[in-house]
């Protein structure tokens, strides 16, 4: 915003509804060019549907959708922005090749075919028939695709759905790869390894609300410290929660779980002061913060949400 | 390459709404590639010839060629199951989620159709001369004008069924839209008069026929052979092609409105 440059991505207010069901609720981002975001949240939280609007696939009930500064029609037309999706379709009796071309074609300016297949991995493939690829070498087609207008803004929606573990690593290789040109990107995903791996900021969405915005290191935060678990049958909650640096108690049946920033304090009373066996202490990942952000009541969503979601 | 993603430089928007020619040759290459759309739109129409049209050498029809007469009505069973298929090809991908990763490019929803109906009718052309040219090869002797007029007009009158083919394409979202759709082909093109002369059909048959769609462009490519000009096989192309034309837009602008 200081750089006088537009904004790659700015929603402002977005509400989406489906019949009685809101999918997405007043929903604002800003991405600055160069980012690399993670769109992060459960199943059904909303994430294809803003990856929608802001593509112009759908138009949302009220909001604004600016990408680039301009309407998402105009900026896919001038090759400001490309997107690999979930559920695009190709053509099985193109091939790779083919498909590559006739998709250049389309564009005032584009890359040569060569040049994307090679980016994307596929170049040894060219001339096999879309219909013999595997699932992995498709998405990297649409990947090949998305790269020919050398765009700006390159969105994808859950790109390595469905793919093994090499196909996801060969995948984040080559966007990862290309990213160093300074291309902004924003991913959907619901895989945390590939948030916390590969972008600088993690934007996460639940039931169509954004409940955090912020680096990856903020958002792990927003979960920091660690949980002690021990079994301490008529455990004494009160006298826990007096201990320095605990922020949560919470008793499971005979177990207690206490989520401390001083675990060691926590775990020398437990041992030494009360009958509380099998004691554990584990650190929160991206994992924690993603469950408790997720899966909290309402509640959380407003505790949680960090400055950067006050854009 | 040098320029960088974040390197601003003047983007375009492709002219034409991304119509171009290497689409069109990409597109035509694939559906001349597709087995089963070879065999409905060139295959039958020469078999047929082949078994119904050449043993009727020496023959006439209304004191012309007999043989020519099925060459002609056969020609224009050709181009109809191509230009539907052409047409209909958007029910495909459709089903495919092409169209929407189409919607992913510059190429405008409207540039898209036309590329369909291009290529349609490149379809049509060739299942046009390659019934001709089996034709010729077997002795089918024609004077040149009619051979041009006849192919011309079973061509360009073939344009009712791509439009046609692109309202079925926007009314069935499935891949398997030509299956569906054959039997009614089959039935369109009896009333055309494409299988049998429509003088040898029951007089309410005749009648009934006169308001079908293949009945207009049948008319009028024989017409140069048989002699004379239709007129009311030309107004029922044009109203045809009209009535499909205006039907597909409606369907066409429900669709890119929904996405």
């Amino acid at each position: 915003m200081t750089s006088g440059q537009p904004l790659a991505v700015d929603l402002r207010g977005l509400t989406k509804r489906y019949g009685e069901l809101t999918a997405v609720r007043d929903l604002s981002m800003a991405i600055e060019s160069g980012e690399i975001v993670a769109f992060l949240g459960p199943n059904g939280a909303g994430k294809t549907t803003t990856i929608d609007m802001m593509l112009g696939l759908s138009k949302p009930n009220a909001g604004s959708v600016a990408v680039y500064g301009r309407s998402p029609r105009d900026a896919i037309a001038r090759g400001e922005v490309a997107a690999v999706m979930q559920t695009g379709g190709l053509l099985k009796d193109f091939t790779v090749a083919e498909t590559v071309q006739y998709t250049a074609s389309l564009y005032a300016h584009a890359r040569s075919a060569d040049e994307v297949l090679d980016r994307a991995g596929i170049k040894a493939i060219a001339d096999r028939m879309v219909r013999k690829c595997s699932g992995g070498e498709q998405q990297r087609l649409r990947f090949a695709i998305a790269l020919l207008s050398d765009p700006r803004l390159l969105v994808l929606d859950e790109p390595t759905t469905g793919m093994d573990v090499e196909g996801r690593r060969d995948f984040w290789t080559a966007i990862r790869a290309d990213a160093e040109r300074g291309r902004t990107v924003l991913f959907a995903t619901h895989y945390l390894d590939e948030a916390d791996a590969y972008a600088d900021r993690i934007i996460l969405i639940r039931s169509g609300v954004i409940v955090a915005d912020g680096t990856t290191a903020e958002v792990k935060n927003l979960a920091s410290g660690r949980i002690v678990r021990a079994t301490w049958p008529g455990a004494d909650e009160a006298e826990l929660r007096r201990l320095p640096g605990v922020d949560q108690v919470e008793l499971r049946g005979d177990t207690v779980l206490v989520h401390a920033s001083d675990s060691d304090a926590v775990a020398r009373f437990l041992l030494t002061a009360t009958k509380a066996r099998d004691l554990e202490i584990t650190s929160k990942n991206l994992e924690d913060a993603f469950l408790a952000l997720t899966t909290d009541t309402a509640g959380a969503a407003s505790t949680a949400t960090t400055a950067g979601s006050q854009r | 390459m040098s320029s960088t993603a974040t390197e601003p430089r003047e983007r375009q928007v492709p002219p034409l709404g991304g119509l171009n020619p290497t689409m069109l040759r990409l597109e035509v290459r694939r559906v001349l590639r597709n087995r089963r759309t070879m065999i409905l739109t060139l295959i039958f129409p020469s078999v047929f010839f082949l078994l119904f049209g050449l043993p009727r050498k020496g023959e006439t029809i209304d004191g012309k060629s007999a043989v020519a007469y099925v060459m002609i009505s056969l020609a224009v069973y050709g181009a109809m199951i191509g230009t539907t298929a052409g047409g209909a090809a958007v029910a495909v991908e459709r089903s495919l989620g092409w169209s929407r990763q189409l919607r992913l490019t510059p190429l405008r929803p409207l540039a898209y159709v036309i590329s369909k109906v291009l290529t349609a009718m490149v379809l049509g052309l060739v299942a046009v001369l390659v019934v001709f040219a089996i034709g010729a090869v077997t002795g089918t002797r024609i004077p040149a004008g009619v051979w041009l007029a006849s192919g011309l007009a079973a061509w360009l009158g073939s344009l009712v069924f791509a439009a046609f083919g692109l309202f079925l394409g926007f009314l069935v979202p499935s891949e398997n839209v030509m299956q569906i759709v054959g039997p009614v082909l089959a039935i369109l093109a009896l009333f055309g008069g494409l299988f049998v002369p429509l003088q040898f059909l029951p007089q309410v048959m005749q009648t009934i026929a006169k308001y079908t769609p293949v009945y207009g462009v049948g008319e009028m490519a024989r017409a140069p052979l048989v002699g004379g000009f239709h007129l009311t096989g030309l107004v029922n192309v044009i109203a045809w092609t009209l009535f499909f034309a205006l039907a597909a837009t409606q369907l066409f602008r429900r669709d890119t409105a929904r996405v």
